[in-house]
This record gives C-alpha cells, sequence and structure tokens, in this order.
C-alpha cells in the first residue's frame, strides 16, 4: 500500500498540488483522474521521486519515502516498476536488452537465467518473436507493453503508469488496460495508474481519485463515478456525448 | 553564469561517482570507444594527412632565402603538427563530432524521458551515461592525436616530396632536428584536458536539456560552441604553464 498524506508542491510560487492525502491499495488499479494541469502528473512524478514534495510525506508500506537520498531511496526503487507516457524504452538497445537492463544492473544472474526471464515477462505481456527488434521497429502498442515488460522484470511491489493508453487506438487501449489489470491481480502489485482516458476509468478502475485544480476533489471507484452528484467530476467524466449517454441510459 | 558552472559541477559530481555494476560500466566503456574514437579514426587521418601536406606545402613557399636550410621545412611541419594542430585542432573538430553526438543522444534520452527511466529504477544516470563517455574520450583521444601526428607528418614528407620542393633526406632530417620529447607530453597533456572538457560539457548539455527537439538541437550547438571556447581558453594557459 501507498499512503499519501498532505503533499503540497509548488512551482515558482504557484501550488499545483494542495495539501493531497490519499491511499493506492494493494493488489488493486488505482487510478489518478483529472483534467490537463490538475496536477496529477506532478502528483505521480513525486510518488516515484522524480520531484521532491515541499510538504507531506509519501509511505510505502509504511517506509516514508518522500524526499529520501541516496541508497534509502535505491532500495525503494528497486521495488518500483515506472511505465511513461511514450514507453521511454532505450533507443539503441533491442527489445531483449530493455527488458534484461534491470536484469542486468540489480541481479547476479547468468545470462541464460536473465533470457529465461526475459522471454517470461513478455510472454506475460504477450510478446513473442520480437526480442532482437529495435524500439523503432515495432509498433506503439508493443512498445508499451515492452515498457510493462521491462517494468515488472524485476517482481516490482508497485506498478506506476503515466498515461498507458495515450497514442494507442481504442482496441489497443482496452489490450493494454486489460494486461494492466491482470498483472496487477496476479502478482499482487499496488498499481497506480495515470489517465484521463473514460474507457480505463470505467473498465479497471477499483480507486479513483479525481483531482481539480490541485486538490483531491473526489475518490471512489468505477461504480461511484456513474452515480456520482459531483459537479466537477461530472463535467469532466461526462464531458462527450457517448459518456453523457451511458450516465442516462 | 555562476549557476550554470554550479549545475555543471554537481552534474560532474553525480558522474564520477561509483558505478552502479562494474562490468556495466566497462560494457558501456567499450560501446563508447568504438562510438566516439573508432569511427572517427577516418576523419582524423584524412584531416591530418592534408594538413600536414599544406603546412608542409606552405613552409615551402614561404622559404625563399637560400640561406635558410631546406631541412627546417620539416622540422616546422614536425612543431606545428605536434604543438597545436593535433592535440588544438584536432580536438576542436572532435567538438564538432563527437561534442555534439553526444550532447545530442543524451539530450534526446532527457525529452524521450530515457534518463527519468534509468532514475526511476535506482540508478544514477549521470554516471551511466556520463563518465563512460569521458573515460573514454580521455583514453581514445589521446591514441587519435598521436595517429594524428604521424599521419600529418606522413602527409607533409608526401606533399613536398612529390613536388620536388625538397627532399625525402632533407625532410627527415628536419623531423630529426632539435626532437625534445616534451612536446609530446606537452600534447597529451593538452589532449587529456581538451577530452575532459569535451565529453563533460556535452554530456552535461545534454542532461539538462528541458523541452523538445528544438531545445535538444540547442543544447547540441551549446556543447559545441562552448567546449570550442573552453578548448582554446584552457589551449592558452597550459602553453603558458608548461612551454614557458
Amino acid at each position: 500500500m501507498i499512503e499519501v498524506k498532505n503533499i503540497s508542491k509548488s512551482f515558482d510560487g504557484q501550488e499545483v498540488l494542495k495539501n493531497i492525502s490519499t491511499t493506492f491499495e494493494k493488489g488493486k488499479t488505482n487510478l489518478i483522474i483529472g483534467q490537463s494541469g490538475s496536477g496529477k502528473t506532478v502528483l505521480m512524478k513525486c510518488c516515484i521521486g522524480l520531484l521532491d514534495t515541499d510538504e507531506g510525506e509519501i509511505k510505502f508500506d509504511g517506509r516514508r519515502f518522500s524526499n529520501l537520498k541516496g541508497i534509502n531511496q535505491k532500495n525503494v526503487r528497486k521495488e518500483m516498476g515506472v511505465l511513461f507516457q511514450g514507453g521511454a524504452l532505450f533507443d539503441s538497445y533491442t527489445v531483449e536488452e530493455n527488458v534484461m537492463f534491470p536484469l542486468n544492473m540489480f541481479t547476479d544472474n547468468t545470462l541464460e537465467e536473465k533470457r529465461a526471464r526475459v522471454n517470461e515477462v513478455l510472454t506475460h505481456v504477450n510478446l513473442e518473436n520480437v526480442n532482437s527488434k529495435f524500439p523503432a521497429e515495432i509498433s506503439g502498442g508493443m512498445i508499451k507493453r515492452v515498457a510493462i515488460a521491462r517494468a515488472i522484470a524485476l517482481n516490482p511491489k508497485y506498478l506506476f503508469c503515466d498515461e498507458p493508453n495515450s497514442g494507442l487506438d481504442p482496441k489497443t487501449a482496452e489490450v493494454i488496460d486489460e494486461l494492466i489489470s491482470e498483472l496487477t491481480e496476479k502478482f499482487q502489485m499496488t498499481t497506480v495508474i495515470n489517465t484521463h482516458d473514460m474507457n480505463s476509468v470505467l473498465q479497471i478502475g477499483q480507486k479513483i481519485a479525481y483531482l481539480y485544480k490541485g486538490q483531491l476533489w473526489w475518490e471512489g471507484d468505477h461504480q461511484g463515478i456513474l452515480e456520482t452528484t459531483n459537479e466537477e467530476l461530472n463535467d469532466f467524466v461526462f464531458s462527450t456525448e457517448l459518456t453523457r449517454r451511458l450516465k442516462h441510459r | 553564469m555562476i549557476s550554470e558552472i554550479g549545475k555543471y559541477l554537481m552534474v560532474i559530481f553525480q558522474a564520477f561517482k561509483k558505478p552502479d555494476k562494474g562490468s556495466v560500466f566497462i560494457k558501456q566503456l567499450v560501446i563508447d570507444f568504438r562510438y566516439l574514437g573508432v569511427s572517427s579514426i577516418g576523419l582524423v587521418a584524412f584531416i591530418s594527412l592534408f594538413t600536414g601536406g599544406i603546412i608542409a606545402l606552405q613552409t615551402a613557399y614561404n622559404i625563399d632565402n637560400p640561406l635558410v636550410p631546406m631541412w627546417l621545412i620539416g622540422y616546422t611541419t614536425k612543431q606545428m603538427m605536434i604543438l597545436e594542430f593535433s592535440p588544438t585542432i584536432i580536438s576542436l573538430i572532435l567538438v564538432g563530432k563527437v561534442g555534439s553526438s553526444i550532447a545530442s543522444e543524451i539530450g534526446t534520452m532527457r525529452v524521450t524521458q530515457q534518463i527519468d527511466a534509468l532514475e526511476v529504477m535506482g540508478i544514477n544516470p549521470a554516471n551511466y551515461l556520463i563518465l563512460p563517455k569521458i573515460t573514454a574520450a580521455m583514453i581514445y583521444n589521446p591514441i587519435l592525436i598521436v595517429f594524428s601526428m604521424g599521419v600529418g607528418l606522413f602527409g607533409g614528407w608526401f606533399a613536398v616530396v612529390i613536388t620536388g620542393q625538397v627532399t625525402s633526406v632533407a625532410f627527415v632530417d628536419g623531423l630529426q632536428s632539435f626532437w625534445d620529447p616534451f612536446s609530446i607530453t606537452y600534447a597529451l597533456i593538452k589532449t587529456v584536458v581538451f577530452a575532459f572538457i569535451l565529453a563533460s560539457v556535452a554530456g552535461y548539455k545534454g542532461f539538462t536539456v528541458q523541452g523538445g527537439s528544438v531545445e535538444v538541437g540547442k543544447a547540441s550547438t551549446q556543447a559545441v560552441v562552448i567546449s570550442s571556447v573552453l578548448i582554446i581558453i584552457f589551449d592558452l594557459l597550459l602553453t603558458q604553464m608548461l612551454l614557458t
């Protein structure tokens, strides 16, 4: 479980996160949603340690992580997997080398053991026979899947996904959502997804935190979103004709 | 300016920490040797060969006094190649080729979140990306410079002998005249310092890029300009310190 307690963050005097407190639960897909500029990316960057918080703390299973430095931060980070928006695969490495990268850095396994693990995680994400391809030679959906494979290669306890569906067609986006949801359940990870894809919200949102102008405005699950009377959340979620029809069905 | 120097020192301090894993560092170093060093051999050979020839021909052209001995052409070519052309001009050329390449590569990694990915994995990205490049440049550039000296002197010999400006014996006599081994030491010291400037400035500029492709291009240009200026300044300082 990840506990976020009274987090605040400002840039050049402008408060981007205002006293946010929430928890991300183990074995569940926890979603952070909100409009562009609502602070969800900043919140995720604080959670993974790419930004320091001004106030408050973040705990990973009771271990304080926010503003940690050096070896203490490194130890917690080894338990994290992060899927970046564009995949952030290393261009000059093949798919196999990308997935093997964390194994090279943090294990003393033999090459055969590492290859076996790479093939195992690639199978988890339904990718086969792409080991020798470079990121530039595979599709956007495959890049996301390789990035997920790299993120779970070290059996992380915590999986963070920043806009996992951005730039994907609806069908591929659904496949990625299902994949993340399945892996979360199977490996009992604490998964945190930053998204504004309403399909994801309604399909895999087991816990949803809605940010509005830097504040935690609403929390609940995907069923709760359909029934909420919160005006700002309704404006955000049911901003399209399709979602409005769904609400009134 | 002071803040920029402070940021540079912080990044370089991070880069010079103990590598996360020795075997991975060695692997990166070998890749960078090939990428930064071996791939530059052709360019260095071409430029050195022709410049050596040009220096020798220009020297011959300017000697019109029959009292001046012809071996002076070989001597002048040797001094110019070893003391200045090979260590400084080749370093400046390598700034354009290797420095811009380092800055663009690391800058692209920054804007595509590859550096963030390294960081959240618990890896020191400055150390992983910049240290092997600095090390490779500091080891490989002196080899390239010595190679450049040899090729340049051959180019000088070839140009003046084939055009009949001077005999082969006289040119070689000039190369052997007033031989001071310290001139090689001086050239190698300069080269190592220039290699550090080249790789560290380019690595820093790439590492601290913010924005997109336009900023990566700007960082690459800035890396070349700043490295070139620093190399010229340090050339003067080192010459003053070592030769006077």
